[in-house]
């Protein structure tokens, strides 16, 4: 492991912090869009680094959190049905919806399968051509070109029996939502590096210029975070307001040009609605009307399911960076990553279970029990 | 579930008209495939995310970011179990 120095390196972080000190001289909201980027945070105690008064808030780029769990309440429908084998990242699986998980789909007889990649759902349907194989699509743009292959090869290997669940989501107009919100803080954003090494970062330029706002696309490194969040004050110290790119090592521009091909030929736009945010025009994908035969919901013809979330569950607001995990009386308490109460706990790589991995639930631990108190013991 | 994860292509080759690699991470070697990639060549890094390349990267950088995923304990994708090709009738589950 010889090359970790670099960017591990706490003297190169502690000039990055010095200079971000020396520069700022206003208060500043930024977030960081990607989850992987907030477990980073989190987990490295980066915002502890920096000035009391620029404040790093937490973005909705957590794909598992943000599938709305009328969706996730569909899957569980079709994982249930005796000729279906059903299909997912492991991450799905834990996932609880109204009743129950993947995992006790499968504890009483479902046949759901944890895959590594979609391409593993052509292998499993064609031994087994009696069944129907159902792939749970979820994702930002990183993971669609893999699931539009899943679906172009078996339209092209004529597959009939493999179809997908999608609930695909998209980072552009989920930030364009946050900025329009009434109620924004947001100033300036660390863009996501992994989604924008498929499709680059061309499409952040007009919305940068549109709402004035500063988007520096950045991995999520601790180094890279403290260099995007420096590279972002400057520009908001500056009151310039561009797309810049501190993950020049990984991607370009125009991002990679054969998987965006390929993902327009098989998804279209669409509305889409996002767990604790609400539904945002045109910020997915669904299948293209030529691929209709593959198209889960479709097949199956789930009826629309009506779900609650509870009400005491601030996540909605806490994806648009109005909140932090901390403000939600049921934190720590009576939502917890094990019974999970809204969108933000529900994966590793959500702001609530990213706090509560990582013991912050514990220093707010004595306000929130007298929350708790005041509430009556809600459960 | 965003991240991809950095590996060298210790090989390559065709499967059902795909263009595929091996890949290996650390101690696992996993199949990949390279459409969106097709340049890659052997003893190459590359980004790899659900099966897919999706971008070339140093053996440096490699490094590195596998140590970084690792230290956020995001490298358990890898661990999800191997699906064989099978002839039909022949997946015993």
């Amino acid at each position: 492991m010889k090359y970790l120095d670099e960017y591990r390196d706490g003297k190169v972080a502690r000039k990055i912090v010095d200079e971000i000190r020396r520069i700022q001289t206003k208060p500043w909201v930024i977030m960081e869009v990607c989850g992987g980027q907030t477990h980073s945070i989190v987990k490295n105690g980066l915002d502890y680094l920096l000035p009391e008064d620029v404040e790093l808030v937490h973005g909705p780029g957590c794909p598992v959190c943000v599938t709305p769990l009328e969706m996730i309440d569909k899957a569980h429908a079709i994982a249930r049905r005796p000729e279906v084998i059903f299909c997912s990242f492991g991450d799905m699986l834990r996932v609880p919806g109204s009743e129950g998980d993947l995992f006790t789909i499968k504890s009483e007889g479902g046949d759901v399968r944890v895959v590594y990649s979609p391409l593993d759902c052509l292998k499993i349907a064609r031994a087994n051509p009696d069944k129907k194989v159902v792939f749970f699509a979820i994702g930002f743009e990183t993971t669609a070109p893999a699931n539009a292959m899943l679906v172009s090869r078996a339209q092209k290997e004529g597959v009939p029996n493999v179809s997908i669940l999608v609930s695909h989501v998209l980072v552009p107009p989920s930030i364009a939502a946050i900025l329009q919100s009434p109620q924004n803080r947001v100033q300036g954003f660390l863009g996501p590096g992994h989604v924008c090494a498929i499709m680059g970062y061309r499409e952040y330029e007009p919305m940068s210029s549109r709402f004035n706002v500063p988007i520096v696309i950045t991995g999520f490194e601790p180094l890279d975070i403290l260099q995007g969040t420096l590279m972002t004050i400057r520009q908001l110290e500056t009151g310039r307001a561009e797309v810049e790119n501190e993950y020049s090592r990984i991607l370009d521009r125009e991002g990679n040009r054969p998987a965006q091909k390929l993902v327009s030929s098989v998804f279209e736009i669409a509305d889409r609605k996002w767990r604790g945010i609400g539904t945002i025009p045109k910020s997915g994908y669904k299948l293209r009307w030529e691929f209709r035969e593959h198209d889960a919901e479709k097949l199956f013809n789930v009826k629309e399911i009506d779900t609650r979330e509870p009400e005491i569950c601030i996540s909605g607001q806490i994806l648009r960076g109005i909140k932090k995990p901390h403000d939600c009386p049921a934190f720590g308490t009576l939502c917890t990553p094990q019974r999970p109460l809204g969108a933000t706990m529900v994966s590793a790589e959500g702001a609530c279970a990213a706090y509560y991995a990582y013991g912050r639930h514990l220093k707010a631990e004595k306000e929130q029990r007298q929350a708790v108190h005041v509430l009556g013991g809600v459960a | 579930m965003c991240l991809a994860i950095p590996g060298k292509v210790v090989e390559t080759f065709e499967q059902r008209g795909l263009h595929m690699a091996k890949v290996q991470f650390g101690g696992i070697v996993r199949e990949a495939c390279l459409e969106y990639m097709p340049e890659t060549q052997i003893g190459e890094y590359v980004l790899v995310h659900v099966g897919f390349a999706i971008s070339r990267v140093d053996e440096a950088e490699a490094e590195r970011t596998y140590q970084a995923l690792m230290d956020l304990d995001q490298l358990t994708e890898l661990e999800s179990p191997v699906v064989e090709e099978m002839e039909p009738g022949e997946d015993r589950r």
